[in-house]
């Protein structure tokens, strides 16, 4: 036993229907048996413990789902885990190496682009998807591509002020 | 933790392929493309399925967006992303890139598809606004082939379409034609929210005199609507101020809005009347290359 207790489970009962799902999660190949009807947001958090993808609405609003689905952002509570099969999902772990945040993280961090954080692995996801394809955007373009992400703490503009600070960053990086 | 009932799943290979599933598990099966009409229906149990399948690996067979002499023809699997960005779209048709920046957000747009929307038929849909102001045809796939039905023959009622248990929409046509421009006006609650009213207008010009005029409303009735009466009063005058107006009194007129917690009926005729003026100012504009 790897810990002080393991589950039990019980067998799936036989007329529910199951698949296996191979994901690359991060980089890393992940196998899972699911029902077809679990969302990804909840193979990522319960199945796979990467809670880091938050649920704020569960109804395709907020963002806080948000991860990157073979590099663009989407919200993975409106997306589901068989649908992720085969496919490239990246989550907010997925950002730092194994030593330094990633840029767009420590732009959060001095920038104060966040309060309560709940928003946050949203945000920075779609930031990424944003500089990925745009590594100089101005604020409007990162603005309209935050559009999608809800904050109820900030105001936005520290937000804003992050995302404009790690494209320097990231662009100072590559260009040395 | 909203979740659906218990569902099984497969993703077709081909329009045939998803045809004959249709076909073999009849109507408790549904289509999923973008998934973000359906899956949140399904969250929370407004609609109940045993079989879904999964038509997003065909994507790279039914997402384009294909400009021919006479007409321009996107696959059902186009998202709205692709739409927003087509420069070929742009050019002919400025209505979608005006619509799309106003569609739901950048992460939903990344997903959603012109197929699904229209499918969708929901009485908000923008797309379909889109589509009945562009005169479109759909293209249905069923197993004995392929029928084309025009907008006005698409909507058989909120939420319910020309569309066959075992038929599919493979492609929306617009045809071109020369000398015109469109435009499309919304307003909603906040940004990525439905509309309360949105207002799509195309119009064709020759010597200065309007020689064709098109309008489509969302949110003001079961199904977006085409006007033909406004089409009639514009035909053979040549624009104006007082001629957009007339065309909006038309719109509000037509129109039958409901209240509800978007807004009251009678605001919505106000829309009704006042997005068919800037959207037919503006489609004018651009005829004459100008953007206001
Ligand atoms: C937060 C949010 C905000 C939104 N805001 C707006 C908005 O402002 N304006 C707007 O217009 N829309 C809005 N939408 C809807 C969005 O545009 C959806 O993407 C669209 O309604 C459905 O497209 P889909 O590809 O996701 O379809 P799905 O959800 O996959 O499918 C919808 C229906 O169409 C059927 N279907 C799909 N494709 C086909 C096909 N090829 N042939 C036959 N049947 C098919 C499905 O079986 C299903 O019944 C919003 C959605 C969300 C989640
Ligand atoms: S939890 Fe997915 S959009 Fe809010
Ligand atoms: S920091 Fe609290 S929701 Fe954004």
């Amino acid at each position: 036993m790897s810990s002080l207790f393991e589950e039990i489970r019980e067998p799936v009962a036989g007329d529910v229907p199951v698949r296996r799902v191979s994901i690359t999660v991060n980089g890393v190949r992940r196998t899972a048996d699911v029902e077809p009807r679990l969302l990804l947001a909840h193979l990522l958090r319960q199945g796979l413990g990467l809670t880091g993808t938050h649920t704020g609405c569960d109804t395709s609003n907020c963002g806080a789902c948000t991860v990157l689905f073979d590099g663009k952002a989407i919200k993975s509570c409106t997306m589901l885990a068989v649908q992720a099969d085969g496919h490239e999902v990246t989550t907010v772990e997925g950002l730092a190496g194994p030593s330094e945040l990633h840029p767009i993280q420590e732009g959060f961090k001095d920038e104060h682009g966040l309060q309560c954080g709940f928003c946050t692995p949203g945000m920075m996801l779609a930031a990424k998807a944003l500089l990925d394809e745009n590594p100089n955007p101005t604020e409007d373009e990162v603005r309209w591509a935050l559009s999608g992400n809800l904050c109820r703490c900030t105001g936005y503009q520290n937000i804003v002020k992050s995302v404009l600070w790690a494209a320097k960053k990231l662009q100072s990086q590559s260009a040395s | 933790m909203q979740v659906p009932v218990p569902f099984d799943y497969e993703r077709a290979t081909s329009v045939e392929h998803a045809i004959g599933l249709l076909a073999r598990l009849g109507p408790s099966a549904r289509l999923v493309a973008g998934g973000h009409s359906l899956l949140p229906m399904m969250k929370l149990r407004l609609a109940n399925f045993e079989y879904l399948i999964d038509i997003n690996d065909l994507h790279n067979k039914l997402g384009y967006v294909k400009v021919e002499p006479t007409q321009i023809r996107i696959g059902a699997m186009t998202r709205h992303r692709e739409l927003l960005e087509s420069p070929e779209l742009l050019r002919s048709f400025p209505i979608f890139h005006d619509a799309e920046r106003v569609i739901a957000d950048p992460l939903v747009r990344n997903r959603g598809t012109i197929g699904g929307s229209l499918c969708q038929a929901d009485p908000s849909e923008d797309l379909c606004a889109v589509c009945t102001t562009l005169d479109a045809s759909c293209v249905i796939r069923g197993l004995d082939g392929e029928r084309v039905v025009r907008m006005a023959d698409f909507y058989r009622g909120p939420y319910e379409t020309a569309v066959g248990d075992a038929e599919m929409l493979t492609e929306v046509r617009f045809p071109l034609r020369p000398h015109g421009s469109s435009a499309y006006e919304k307003v909603g609650r906040r940004v990525g929210d439905w509309a309360v009213v949105s207002c799509g207008a195309a119009v064709w010009m020759d010597d200065g005199v309007i020689t064709d005029a098109r309008v489509g409303l969302a949110a003001v009735g079961p199904n977006t609507t085409g006007i033909p009466a406004i089409s009639q009063a514009l035909r053979g005058r040549p624009p104006s101020q007082d001629l957009y107006a007339e065309a909006g009194a038309i719109a509000a007129d037509y129109c039958t809005p409901v209240t509800d917690q978007r807004g009251s009926a009678e605001y919505k005729r106000h829309l009704a009347a006042e997005l068919t003026r800037r959207a037919m100012r503006r489609a004018v504009a651009r005829v004459h290359g100008r953007e206001l």
